[in-house]
């Protein structure tokens, strides 16, 4: 049946590249790909800066083979581009939520109903076999670009270095202390006590925080979240098909999406600031709303340092204003004006990796958050990532 | 520190490729070789197979001062592999030649010493045929 709201009835092609074929080349399988991309941009005569979605096949592979030796993180490098969608199973494309995106687009685009995103991890089992299970760099004999090459040989093996210079930079431009970043992790724990899925649930206090030991400054132990074996799932569906289920649905009321270069040894600006603000300018330009009428907030937090910075980025924390938000724990509370990562986050209920702070969203939005219950929330703002960023603002009726 | 301490475990070597064994390698002749466009002028790092400025192939390795700033830094106290017990400064270091052109590295000091702000000069380390950029405080004797 011809129907003129099929997904390939949306989309034409535009322009075509290719390379010089070698055997073998005498460029590099990165200039090969430059070259290609340069032509069909010019061949479509649109401008580099246009281009805001990059996507290959299949996953940047290390095998070694050579079937697939260049991702989109290296090509939007090069091309000096930003886009704000990626292939997600290419590093990160945009945080974990890129699976949720994608799913929304299978669905937009007629192609499916229902879409099952779901997110797995085992990271406690695989670090009681190998410590090394943890490290950046995997098994390989050296690292190359792409792998934490800027990074590792400095024995920065964890990407808790690389957010402990954001925090640091932060400290040094806010004037930010220990004590209101130590805020994040109890004001977490003190929600995770409520949470019965939480591997956290016993209160820390500021001077158990600031006790713990130092793992690289200024973050410690309690600035780090907690790898776990879990998996969490999320049904998309079409509207059309909710109708009918059994729960009310939850609509997007927007989402925000970007990606950057973090572990790449790409960085700019002052340390303040990730590319997660241009997810929230995106975010906030596909909606009428404003910060005023986000209920609550599930708030990425692998390192502590997140929340400060995800705060900013989606504008419901001013410029420097988020590590005096959350002090106190007043303002983040249940009955708080802005309740924050109400089931523990991952600091304190583990590391679902990002998806656990959708699943909180949605708890809280169904009214099922039992003794951590926000009050009629209406509406809640989720962001995952620290690599690549992805925000969506969920809402009820 | 120290001098009983356990030997501190072997670093993990950058992979040399075209475009990246010019930074990696540049020490071997005193040099901190970084990645400039001969069209615009600009430099980048990591280095890439083009400009990503003007989009030029016209990029070259290109001697720097070696000298910069501290623009943030952390003071590492975790010990990823064995035997890296003592803490030790991780930074990333603003090049004197262009605003916001980092390079990441360790700092060569008493790590309580390290500060936002500090300024600081190239040194390199030698493993096989990787000649580490490191930095030290500037004008003091490296330890």
């Amino acid at each position: 049946m011809k129907r003129e709201d099929y997904p390939e009835r949306q989309v034409c092609i535009t322009g075509i590249g290719q390379s010089k074929a070698g055997r073998p080349s005498d460029r590099s399988a990165m200039q090969l790909t430059l070259d290609a991309c340069l032509q069909a941009i010019a061949d479509a005569g649109i401008g580099v800066d246009d281009v805001d979605g990059l996507i290959c096949h299949p996953n940047k592979s290390s095998e070694g083979g050579g079937i697939s030796p260049v991702g989109t993180i290296e090509t939007m490098m090069a091309l000096g581009i930003r886009p704000v969608w990626t292939n997600p199973s290419s590093h990160e494309g945009p945080g974990h939520m890129a699976a949720i995106f994608d799913g929304i687009m299978a669905i937009a685009t007629g192609l499916c109903r229902h879409v099952l995103c779901f997110r797995t991890v085992a990271q406690a089992t695989a670090r009681a076999s190998s410590r090394a299970s943890t490290l950046l760099t995997g098994s390989r004999q050296r690292v190359d670009s792409g792998n934490n090459a800027y990074f590792v040989p400095y024995h920065a093996h964890s990407p808790v270095n690389l957010w402990a210079l954001y925090a640091q930079a932060y400290f040094d431009k806010y004037g930010a202390s220990e004590e209101q970043l130590g805020w994040v992790a109890v004001n977490g724990r003190r929600h995770a006590g409520h949470n019965p899925n939480a591997i956290y649930r016993k209160p820390i206090t500021i001077d158990d925080y600031l006790d713990a030991r130092m793992i690289s400054t200024p973050l410690r132990l309690y600035d780090c979240d907690t790898h776990i074996d879990g998996s969490t799932a999320i049904l998309l569906s079409s509207k059309d098909a909710a109708k009918d289920l059994r729960n009310p649905p939850i609509d997007f009321e927007a989402i925000g999406m970007s990606v950057g270069t973090f572990g790449e040894g790409l960085h700019t600006g002052d340390f303040t600031m990730t590319p997660a603000e241009k997810c929230g300018d995106m975010l906030w330009n596909r909606t009428d709303w404003t910060p005023e009428d986000v209920d609550c907030a599930q708030i990425y937090d692998g390192f502590s340092i997140h929340v400060w910075l995800w705060l900013e980025a989606v504008r419901l924390c001013g410029r420097g204003e988020a590590a005096g938000f959350i002090a106190g724990g007043q303002r983040t509370a249940i009955d708080g004006e802005l309740p924050l990562n109400t089931g523990g986050g991952q600091l304190s209920a583990g590391r679902f990796h990002g998806f656990g702070h959708i699943h909180e969203a949605c708890l809280q939005l169904w009214g099922r958050g039992g003794d951590r219950q926000v009050p009629g929330a209406k509406s809640c703002m989720a962001v995952n990532g620290g690599y690549g960023y992805g925000a969506m603002l969920l809402k009820r009726d | 520190m120290s001098g009983e301490a356990a030997s501190p475990p072997e670093r993990k070597l950058p992979a040399l490729t075209r475009e990246t064994e010019a930074f990696w390698t540049g020490g071997k002749d005193g040099q901190l070789l970084i990645q400039r466009c001969s069209q615009c002028g600009t430099y980048q790092h990591p280095p890439l197979p083009m400009c990503s400025t003007c989009r030029t192939e016209t990029v070259a390795p290109a001697q720097v001062s070696g000298k910069g700033r501290v623009k943030t830094y952390t003071v590492n106290h975790q010990a990823w592999l064995p035997g890296l017990t003592e803490p030790f400064a991780i930074a990333a270091i603003e090049l004197d030649e262009q605003p916001e052109l980092y390079v990441f590295s360790n700092i060569l000091a008493q790590p309580d010493a390290v500060r936002s702000g500090m300024r600081v000069k190239v040194s390199f380390e030698n493993h096989e045929d990787v000649w580490l950029p490191m930095f030290v405080p500037d004008g003091e004797t490296p330890q």
